[in-house]
């Protein structure tokens, strides 16, 4: 019956294989869910909902189902993972810890939602990561003074987030008014780790402790350097969220009002919504995905592109730059793209120009230096995928028939060398015959 | 050929016979002519040895690059050749080839290879590559047989040519394969110096002329012409003090300079070096002591007043001089004149580069010579030398005079630095012959003349009474004496010729890409490591990809594997050789950023733990860390030193231990048994169980190693994805 469903699930998924993610179409398309219990799957149903209305096909499977697997034959079945199981200790299947994180080494999304029951499983994850959980396993973020007022809970672990990353690209051009509800644990950045990013900071004011035993020693974890989501943006450009906590997903958090403590303004339904809905945006690539295509460089005057270039060559360069809308790709307008030509150092560093129509370009001339250049463009822009070209190009000196001949300053020596000449036949002629 | 002429004509079978019967002095010249064809031959086919052991295959390293720089020049022609930008090497900086080579060894093959082109032979290029060492061998023994002939007579010329055709000196860089600079560059060296001396002798501007385009030829083909416009003024300055000045010499000396000078400033790799650097000051000074020395002579002519000239000789010997100090403080204050090179101070001084440049200090080619590789490149000749000068001094002229300061120097320089056994080779060859032609002449005659004596006795007449006389004044048992010495003479040659053959057969020939060994049981064992490692790189790695290595293996990862290396044996950039070395030498994460900022995907080091191949790169690190150390002192050679000793085991430095030469090396080594009773991780080539067996990569991963594990590749990994 197992393998009979199994085979429904796979000629289901087979049509799927051609949309699925892929460099020209970079949204993802197939989720993998992992829940603890499929009671997770009703509770947190708005967020799926709004998943699954942008096009994505959900697979909810128990995190210890033992027939759980990510790829099979070599491909990988799913282009994103959401871990919702905070408790897991051993995943079901072939999937483990090195599975998950291959999965995001090949290019693939991840969502991580911790609690304050997390599991080893899940904070090595994190670890791997970049993103260091408190090692307390009863510890959850307390925040006396920017608490979400609740009525039933008097410890303070319900928090009012609003310290929100500045970027459009990550949370979307609308501005998130209404705090963003959060109650678990928090974590710290890695400092070695310069690819993670804090999405929503606790205020000065947190700590990480146990709520119900009386805090005999400081905390380890204090104030903003508390991270409560965390983004990384891996260098193959795969992203990952982790979490806190995993009702900051639910339904219960998403709808409910929020009123910060010490101010008067209560808010009819929290921040939540919005929150993890853009945040789902970035993270599944549907925004802040760039890409560059068409890299020409090439002789001013000229069209062809050369093996090689001469020192002090006038040349052209330019790429195409898109950002991809989610549905479609269109030309992304910066006016900090910049192109260096580089050798051990950058010799040449030049702003782009841009037409608005996704191209850039510009033209420098090759510095007056032989060596195995690079056209280099680095570009690493908070939020946006990293943009990190480079083509070798050498740049040979002048042949000898290519320096200027007759030149006018060297007249006097012209003259003097023919004059020689003319003095010398002269001499031997008088030598010669003049006895 | 007489027997044939018979043949044909019967009927004048008397009167042929009788014109055919060679004259003594026709008989002679076809002896001699027979005796130069043999040892052309044999100059030619002793260096085949290596052919025959391997195959036709080039040699060691710098022949790789000659290699790749002829082949590049057949395939594309001269023009491109010599605008040659090549980016494969040096990365990033790329080299100037065609700037930076003496072209004159490739467009030689070139050029024989176009000709048998031509001639419709259809040859590859490496069989000429391979064998225009051998054929440039061959003509160096015409040209010492006429060199001592112009020195001596045509006994000494042959003499020489026999000895110069087998001399081990000689060889150990002119086999088969060998295709390197110093094959084609002693033939333009002692074919310069015969002519010059042929200039000097007949005082004639065309031999001048011929010298000068000798010299052109050997300034295109090796950096060694330094010493031929070092040692030509200094014979000429000799000549001077000696009062030997003469009009021959003035004509020849001018000529040569001139013309040599602009010729030698045609090569781009020379260029105006030729008359503004310190190393060919000597050259000008002398010729402008040539032109006082005339001046002087022309006004003693003039003048009748022996007073007069004493005075006006004072000011114009102090003039001159003054002026050329001057001329000399100011070119070198300004830096018009650039001071001389480290390479040569360190010939000057053999302590200079140990302390100042380990870079020519640690080629082992660069090394002081031992007494015992003395012996073995010139055996006999080592006590007939002696001899030799003393011959030279009894008769001395103009052409022996040149030829005992071609000996001294070269002789000196030979001891200084290994490879320069090579040029005084031709010396030593000539000197020996003048002794061995000259001793043996005296003793033949001394035999001749008993036996005349004897003949001229039974006839008794009165021109041998006179013979008589002086044969009684000699000593007793004269004759047998003599018999006895020409005996002995000839033994020492057949022995010299013995060593040779042995020498050219075990020590000379092998190509050094090519490892033999024997085996327990006399089996030959091959290990063509480096051919398979080049080979993989070739054909499994990205076609861009760049390699770093330590220096030695440069050339020929570009010419066998065909990818970028980041230094070559061409060593032109200190800085960059040091950084390699630094890399090497340094802990893996350090390295690391070291190889990210150099591009580099690959790392080949060279490991002889499991063969017992002493010249890896283990023994070769210490130079690595003295190169890199000179220029980054964070690299202390003492860090890596346990009591003043390179050692692998466990009493190692544990910065030696954990550097970056040492884990690629020793990577995996500790769970391989390499010999029977020895614990695993036992280094077969420095007899020592290894320290750090447990050897993990973090930054690089294996890529390749070949069987006998004598090249290893790695790969450098890219960045963590997530960090």
């Amino acid at each position: 019956m197992a393998k009979f469903l199994f085979f429904i699930t796979f000629v289901s998924l087979l049509p799927l294989f051609g949309s699925s993610f892929s460099s020209e179409n970079p949204t993802d398309r197939r989720i993998l869910v992992l829940l603890d219990d499929f009671a997770i799957k009703s509770s947190h149903s708005i967020f799926f909902k709004t998943l699954q209305t942008r096009g994505f096909e959900l697979d909810f499977k128990l995190a210890d189902d033992p027939k759980l697997t990510l790829q099979r034959y070599g491909q990988y079945l799913y282009d994103g993972l959401i871990i919702f199981s905070p408790t897991i200790e051993r995943f079901g299947g072939s999937l483990d810890l090195a599975a998950v994180l291959d999965f995001v080494d090949s290019g693939h999304d991840l969502i991580v939602a911790a609690d304050a029951s997390a599991s080893d499983l899940i904070r090595d994850i994190a670890t791997e990561c970049g993103v260091e959980f408190d090692e307390d396993p009863t510890a959850v973020v307390i925040d006396h003074t920017s608490y979400a007022v609740s009525e039933t809970e008097g410890d303070h672990t319900l928090i009012a987030g609003d310290d929100f990353i500045q970027s459009d690209v990550i949370l979307g051009r609308k501005i998130i008014e209404t705090p963003v509800l959060f109650q678990g644990v928090g974590h710290t950045l890695n400092p070695a780790n310069n690819l993670v990013l804090k999405v929503l900071s606790a205020s000065p004011s947190a700590y990480s402790a146990n709520p119900k035993s009386k805090l005999s020693t400081p905390p380890s974890l204090t104030g903003s350097t508390i991270s409560l989501v965390s983004v990384v943006q891996a260098r193959n450009n795969a992203r990952v969220l982790i979490s806190g906590s995993l009702s900051l997903f639910s339904n219960r958090f998403l709808r409910s009002g929020v009123q910060k403590a010490g101010s008067s303004i209560k808010f009819e339904k929290s921040g939540n919504e919005l929150f993890v809905t853009e945040l789902s945006k970035w993270i599944f690539h549907e925004r802040g995905h760039l890409k560059a295509v068409n890299v020409r460089h090439h002789k001013v005057g000229e069209s062809d592109e050369p093996a090689i270039y001469r020192i002090n060559d006038d040349l052209e360069y330019s790429v195409e730059v898109y950002e991809w809308s989610g549905s479609s790709w269109e030309p992304y307008t910066a006016d900090d793209v910049q192109v260096q030509f580089y050798m051990m150092s950058p010799y040449v560093l030049k702003t782009l120009s841009t037409d608005g129509k996704g191209r850039y370009f510009t033209t420098f001339k090759v510095p007056d230096v032989y060596g195995v250049f690079q056209f280099k463009v680095e570009y690493q822009r908070l939020g946006y995928t990293s943009l990190s070209l480079s083509k070798q190009i050498p740049v040979r000196p002048f042949k000898h028939n290519e320096y200027e001949r007759f030149i006018t300053t060297a007249f006097p020596y012209y003259g003097a060398s023919f004059s020689t000449m003319a003095g010398f036949f002269i001499f031997t002629m008088v030598y010669l015959y003049n006895k | 050929m007489g027997a044939d002429q018979v043949g044909v004509k019967p009927n004048l079978f008397n009167f042929s016979l009788k014109s055919l019967k060679l004259k003594t002095k026709q008989q002679e010249l076809l002896i001699r002519v027979i005796v130069l064809c043999l040892i052309y031959v044999l100059a030619f086919i002793t260096r085949l040895f290596s052919v025959l052991r391997y195959e036709s295959m080039i040699h060691e390293f710098d022949p790789y690059f000659n290699y790749r720089t002829t082949v590049f020049l057949t395939e594309k022609g001269f023009y491109e050749f010599w605008n040659w930008f090549d980016s494969e090497s040096w990365y990033p900086l790329g080299r100037i080839i065609g700037g930076t080579l003496y072209p004159g060894l490739m467009v030689t093959a070139a050029f024989i290879y176009w000709v048998l082109r031509f001639l419709r032979f259809a040859v590859h290029i490496r069989e000429v590559c391979v064998l225009t060492a051998p054929f440039f061998a061959s003509n160096t023994t015409l040209v010492a047989y006429f060199f001592g002939k112009e020195i001596w007579d045509s006994g000494v010329g042959l003499v020489a040519a026999a000895l110069i055709a087998i001399c081990p000196g000689y060889i150990s860089r002119s086999v088969a394969g060998s295709f390197d600079n110093e094959g084609v560059a002693i033939f333009a060296l002692l074919l310069t110096f015969y002519l010059f001396v042929k200039a000097v002798n007949t005082g004639s501007l065309a031999w001048a002329l011929a010298s000068a385009f000798g010299y052109f030829y050997m300034v295109s083909a090796w950096g060694g012409y330094v010493f031929i416009i070092n040692l030509i003024p200094l014979y000429v300055l000799v000549l001077l003090i000696t009062g030997r000045y003469s009009m021959r010499l003035y004509v020849a000396y001018n000529c040569m300079y001139v013309l040599g000078m602009l010729l030698a400033m045609q090569i781009r790799f020379v260029g105006f070096q030729h008359v503004q650097s310190g190393e060919h000051m000597a050259a000008m000074g002398v010729f402008f002591l040539m032109q006082v020395f005339y001046f002087l002579d022309w006004v003693k002519h003039l003048l009748s007043d022996k007073q007069l000239f004493q005075a006006f000789l004072r000011i114009t010997v102090t003039c001159a001089v003054g002026v050329g100090a001057l001329a000399f403080g100011v070119g070198m204050a300004s830096g018009y004149i650039s001071p001389w090179t480290g390479r040569f101070y360190s010939l000057l001084d053999p302590t200079y580069a140990k302390d100042h440049i380990p870079i020519i200090a640690s080629v082992s080619e660069h090394q002081p010579t031992a007494w015992s590789s003395f012996m073995f490149d010139f055996q006999i000749l080592l006590f007939l030398f002696p001899a030799g000068l003393y011959f030279c001094f009894k008769r001395l002229s103009d052409a022996t005079i040149f030829i005992v300061m071609y000996g001294l120097t070269s002789m000196y320089f030979a001891g200084v630095m290994v490879r320069l056994i090579l040029v005084a080779t031709p010396a030593v060859c000539l000197i020996s012959a003048i002794a061995v032609s000259a001793t043996i002449k005296n003793l033949t005659s001394l035999i001749r003349k008993e036996s005349k004596a004897h003949g001229a006795s039974a006839k008794g007449t009165t021109s041998a009474k006179a013979s008589k006389a002086a044969l009684d004044q000699s000593l007793p048992f004269q004759i047998n004496g003599a018999i006895a010495l020409l005996i002995g003479a000839f033994y020492l040659l057949g022995r010299y010729a013995i060593h040779c053959t042995w020498v050219t057969s075990e020590a000379y020939s092998s190509p050094s890409i090519v490892l033999a060994a024997r085996g327990p049981h006399g089996g030959r064992f091959i290990f063509d490591d480096y051919r398979e490692a080049y080979f993989w790189l070739c054909q499994n790695t990205p076609s861009d990809a760049k390699v770093m290595s330590w220096w030695d293996y440069g050339y020929q990862i570009t010419a066998m594997g065909n990818r970028t290396v980041i230094v070559d044996n061409n060593t032109w950039n200190n800085t960059h050789i040091a950084t390699v070395g630094r890399a090497m030498s340094s802990y893996e994460d350090e390295a690391y950023e070291i190889m990210r900022s150099l591009d580099v995907d690959y790392v080949l080091v060279v490991f002889g733990g499991v063969t017992g191949y002493s010249s890896d790169d283990i023994n070769k690190f210490l130079w690595m860390v003295r190169i890199g150390g000179g220029v980054f002192p964070v690299i202390k050679e003492p860090d890596y030193l346990v009591n003043g000793e390179h050692r692998v085991d466990k009493g190692a430095a544990p910065k030696m231990l954990n550097c970056l030469m040492y884990k690629l090396c020793y990577y995996r080594f500790g769970e391989l048994v390499t010999e029977y009773g020895k614990p695993p991780g036992y280094d077969r080539a420095r007899g020592f169980e290894i320290g750090n067996k447990d050897v993990k990569l973090q930054y690089l991963e294996e890529a390749f190693t070949t069987s006998n594990w004598i090249v290893r590749i790695y790969k450098v990994k890219q960045p963590s994805n997530r960090w």
